[in-house]
């Protein structure tokens, strides 16, 4: 598996660290209550198909990557720096 | 038999070699099994179950009956096939799965056996009474069935392992793998052709086609030649692709060895390839399947391209009188090119009644079948039904042809499933099952030389386009014949006795059958109770014949009976091989600490700590227990000073102005009031409110500041950095990087502490410029460093750092000082003593289900910010007063040995896992206190304190009456720290 990852190109999927769906981005407020937090800390969907995943090039650049992936074709269809998505939110 | 002028190997170099004990010569170019069948040794091991000789039957690595051990002693290599194994002078094989001797095989008693040695025997026969299964039953069948044996020791040979990438790999050297490569390399395109076996070419060696005018392997070798003219290809032989993965990734094995004696023993013996191509063109070819009828398995008994391909490849002549039997016209050309070498044929027979025989002079029989055979340790006849009755024929050779089966496998290896086609009675690989490869020539099923050309310049000229590439123009096509393929199905022969499929794990169309009856109907199914396909060779020869059977069997045709599915690899690889590279020191990457060579020399047992290795503790003569060593070391910390290199712990420089907003985020508490030139503890949570790791940051200027981790944590810490920086905050502007190994860091630790220091430091330092927490840049001998006066364990204490080019010559110089004061160096063991007794946790206590609040350090989480953590943190479960919480321990009269891992009761309970009230985490012997400590986690722990409960570990049988107290044991108010 291969990952294109925005600062560095095309690696080996070694190279990286994978963390999860990619709604660790959404980090509630402090005070979003109850649902909110325990809906972004712990409740994940299992999804066949697409899905947004948060990857991290450890043995390379440092960059967390939001990574638009098909769990079953394994196709890749976009990579982003996770940097970007979020100064975009703001 | 050898027949003149024919092969390309080369006969001015004789090799020599041994099979089974006798010696025999062989030439340059041989295979083990060409050189046995020029020496008339039909016979070469033993089956897997019934033990029946069996023989070569094919020339290529789908081999499934001639595995045989070369190599003695530790270098002992079982289960190499004939077939593959390029001769060498001095070769030592051996046959496998026979005693007491190849011809005389005891266990041969199975053959006769047979009728309780069906499908699923094993779940039937062995059943009772139940505990003999792992005591008697399943030893006695491991040992008696099976194929070689490993030698138990380490192979003196390495394996290595490599990486290449390429715009296009061409995975089979064969006709449509050399147009593919010579069509890609003539535009340009940065090709990697890759070929199993020894020689380019494929079938073109094996057979008497001529391309373009020239003999096949003429033409294989001038096309070879100009591609190796072009620096955009490169060329690999004895490489087999064995695994297709994503995006592009392929696992290749090279065999370096064991092909000549060349090698010198620790050589390399295999090449684990990675290789990433943009896109890959299979040109695998196909493989020839037997024919199912009774005793189809003597020695002698092959198929019909393995007797073409020792005939024209190595100029052997399987046997000296030769029977062809097959369902399609290709099987013909065996006996063709038998008769025109000059060797008998006794007569084709071919199942199908209407058929256009070419011009031979033996008798042809339409519409016949072979039904059985006769000659134990090799073929003496075979019996004939015709349509004008039964006939014996005395042969010694027979060629069988069930016709073609395209190498679909590594189409499959990404869940692709193949596709029947009847034209050829085949599957063929299903378009776009991986992505970015494309199949051409036989494996595709065109099977004419012609069409074989044909698609492989015509898949390449494709890939060019995709690549972005012109074809070059004005490049004709090679001609070459172009016979079409006419095939009859014909699966088994129908009989009576046993028609074996799969040679290699002894199934038979009786177990396909049985598996049917049993209601074994799935494909899947049938394959797990018979064991069909499942040997080493993954049923190469014999699956789709099986599920053709198994369709009939259970009235579907094949299309719905579907395909086992093919894994990687296509070809057995040994372990070693996958793991080339990390064998014994090579397992992990090591992390060595400047003083390493120090600690060593000073006779320091090393200690893993992750991959960081750390001296457990610094022995002297005299010492035979580290018990001994380790007090002592704690002794010097107590009453002088002790030395010891803490370079593990993670480090991590951050600078920026937004550097004290991101760290007021990551811990519970805050940097920003931070004094620069001040040193403060951190704690930092993960999300969900639980401790993710501790550890001190110093800040050296406004926008500057050093992090230290744990070492266990260092990398974890780091990430988590990175992902609240980038995903969370990425407004600040802040840079970070681990410095962990370009600074050494030493603990400088004991009363003496600053004396010694003094001694060392360009400008000294006291108590007023530098107290407790202090932190800031120092020399020595002008060399710039810093120093904090941090303390793990609880004296009065220092950590030095400089560049980690000076930290050998650094920890020498504190040593000898700190021995010149009644002290010396101290390792892991008296360090853990030290914060023990101090109450300072470590990874044993923040074990990933500790709060802050279970640490007592609830008031750590600043309430004037927010950070990582803290919603979570304060959930009513993770700060209720009854949660486990840190506690020391303290044994009741002082003589009872505490332990890790002992749970924690009050006195007078059954002491069982649910009236645990809580454990320990860490526990030592005191040499301060002279008695055990411990610390733990106790329900209402602090409420606690003083009360005496029961300690208990239940593995290692401890039992202690302890008091409860406060984990910190020695100086609590820390005035030692502060001196």
């Amino acid at each position: 598996m291969r990952l294109t990852c925005p600062i560095c190109g095309a690696r080996d999927r070694r190279e990286f660290y994978y963390q999860g769906d990619a709604v660790a981005l959404d980090r509630p407020a402090p005070g979003a209550g109850v649902q909110a937090w325990d809906d972004y800390v712990h409740l994940r969907d299992n999804p066949a198909g697409p899905r947004r995943e948060l990857w991290h090039h450890e043995a390379g650049c440092g960059a967390w990557l939001v990574v638009e992936r098909n769990t079953t074709t394994h196709e890749v269809h976009g990579v982003t720096l996770a940097m970007a998505v979020a100064e975009a939110r703001r | 038999m050898r027949i003149d002028g024919k092969g390309l190997i080369d006969r001015a170099q004789p090799l020599r070699f041994q099979f089974e004990g006798i010696g025999h010569t062989g030439f340059e170019g041989d295979t083990l099994a060409s050189a046995l069948l020029a020496k008339g040794v039909r016979l070469m091991g033993r089956s897997f179950k019934y033990h029946r000789p069996r023989g070569v039957l094919t020339a290529g690595s789908e081999e499934p009956n001639a595995l045989v051990t070369i190599g003695r002693g530790a270098a002992q290599e079982p289960n190499v096939r004939a077939t593959m194994l390029e001769i060498y002078d001095g070769l030592d094989a051996r046959a496998q799965n026979a005693w007491p001797s190849l011809r005389a095989d005891a266990m041969a008693i199975n053959d006769v056996a047979w009728p309780f040695l069906g499908a699923g025997f094993y779940y039937k026969t062995f059943m009772w009474p139940r505990g003999f299964w792992e005591r008697l039953y399943e030893p006695l069948i491991r040992r008696a069935a099976g194929l070689g044996a490993l030698s138990g020791a380490h192979h003196p040979d390495r394996s290595e392992k490599a990486y290449a990438f390429c715009d296009l790999l061409v995975i089979g050297s064969g006709p449509a793998g050399l147009a593919a490569a010579l069509t890609a390399g003539r535009a340009g395109a940065d090709v990697l052709l890759v070929e199993e076996d020894s020689l380019f070419g494929g079938r073109l060696n094996a057979e008497t086609f001529e391309v373009d005018g020239l003999a096949g392997p003429d033409w294989a070798a001038q096309t070879v030649a100009e591609l190796r003219d072009m620096e955009n290809v490169r060329l690999m032989t004895r490489t087999c692709v064995v695994g297709a993965y994503d995006h592009g990734t392929y696992a290749a094995v090279e065999r370096v060895g064991p092909h000549g004696a060349r090698r010198p023993e620790g050589g390399v013996a295999e090449t684990f390839w990675r290789i990433v191509a943009k896109r890959a063109i299979l040109a695998a070819g196909a493989i020839e399947r037997p024919v199912a009828f009774e005793n189809n398995d003597r020695p002698g008994i092959m198929t019909a391209s393995a007797v073409r391909a020792y005939l024209n490849r190595w100029g052997v002549a399987s046997g000296q009188r030769v029977a062809v039997f097959g369902n399609n016209d290709d099987a013909h050309r065996t006996a063709v090119d038998l008769e025109a070498a000059g060797v008998e044929v006794a007569a084709l027979i071919d199942s199908r009644a209407e058929i256009a025989p070419p011009d031979l002079n033996c008798p042809v029989y339409a519409g016949a079948m072979v039904t059985g055979s006769a000659g134990r340790l090799g073929l003496k006849r075979i019996s004939v039904k015709t349509g004008r009755g039964n006939k014996d024929i005395e042969v010694d050779c027979l060629a069988m042809s069930g016709g073609w089966n395209p190498t679909v496998h590594l189409t499959c290896h990404m869940n692709g499933r193949p596709t029947w086609r009847a034209d050829i009675a085949s599957f063929v690989p299903t378009p776009g099952s991986i992505p970015g490869l494309v199949t051409a020539g036989a494996c595709n099923g065109d099977f004419s030389t012609q069409a074989c050309l044909k698609a492989g310049a015509e898949a390449a000229a494709a890939v060019l386009k995709d690549l972005g590439l012109k074809a070059s123009g004005g490049a004709r096509l090679a001609e070459a014949e172009d016979s079409p393929y006419r095939i009859a199905p014909l699966w088994a022969v129908p009989g009576t006795g046993r028609a074996w499929l799969d040679f290699q794990n002894d199934v038979t169309v009786k177990d396909v059958k049985q598996a049917a009856v049993e209601n074994f109907r799935s494909v899947e199914h049938m394959k797990r109770y018979t064991t069909q396909g499942m040997a080493t060779d993954q049923g190469k020869n014999s699956n789709v014949a099986a599920l053709a059977l198994l369709a009939d069997a259970t009235g579907r045709g094949i299309p719905e009976t579907g395909t086992t599915t093919f894994r990687p690899p296509f070809s057995p690889v040994s372990l070693a091989t996958f793991g080339a590279g990390a064998q014994g020191i090579g397992f992990a990457p090591q992390r060595l600490t400047t003083s390493h060579g120090e600690s060593i020399a000073r006779g320091a047992p090393m200690i893993e700590a992750g991959l960081w290795y750390r001296p457990s503790y610094f022995p002297q003569k005299g010492e035979t227990h580290w018990r001994q060593s380790c007090d002592r070391e704690v002794g010097y910390v107590r009453k002088a000073v002790g030395v010891c290199d803490v370079s593990t712990l993670g480090k991590i420089d951050l600078q920026g102005p937004g550097a004290a907003e991101l760290l007021d985020f990551v811990y519970t508490n805050t940097f920003s009031t931070l004094k620069v030139g001040r040193v403060r503890y951190g704690l930092m949570l993960r999300e969900d409110g639980f401790v993710m790791d501790d550890g001190t940051t110093a800040r050296l200027g406004d926008q500057h500041y050093v992090m230290t981790t744990t070492t266990a944590a260092a990398g974890a810490v780091m990430r988590h950095l990175y992902f609240v920086h980038q995903a969370l905050c990425p407004h600040l502007d802040v840079r970070f990087t681990s410095v962990t190994e370009q600074w050494a860091q030493f603990a400088v630790a004991g009363p003496k502490s600053r004396e010694l220091l003094n001694g060392l430091l360009d400008q000294p330092v006291d108590n007023e410029t530098w107290p407790f927490m202090a932190c800031g840049d120092m020399a020595i001998g002008g060399i710039p460093g810093r120093l904090f006066r941090i303390s793990f364990s609880g004296e009065h204490a220092y950590e030095v750092a400089v560049p980690a080019r000076y930290g050998e010559s650094l920890f020498k110089r504190l040593v000898a000082r700190a021995e010149a004061m009644g002290g010396g160096a101290y390792g892991m063991e008296a360090l853990n003593v030290l914060r023990i007794e101090k109450g300072h946790i470590t990874h044993a206590e923040i074990h990933g289900r500790t709060t802050a609040f279970d640490i007592g350090f609830a008031r750590m989480l600043s309430a004037k910010k927010d950070c990582i953590g803290k919603t979570m943190a304060a959930r009513e479960g993770l700060v209720d007063p009854g949660r486990e919480r840190l506690v020391g321990l303290k044994p009741v009269g002082g003589d009872s040995v505490l332990s890790a891992g002992a749970h924690l009761f009050d006195t007078g309970v059954a002491m069982t896992r649910e009236t645990s009230l809580g454990y320990t985490t860490s526990a030592v012997f005191s040499p301060t206190l002279g008695h055990h400590i411990a610390l733990g986690f106790l329900q209402r722990g602090p409420e606690r304190m003083g009360e005496v409960i029961r300690c208990f570990d239940h593995m290692r049988g401890l039992e202690a009456e302890v008091e409860v107290c406060p984990p910190v044991f020695v100086d609590p108010d820390g005035g030692r720290t502060r001196g």
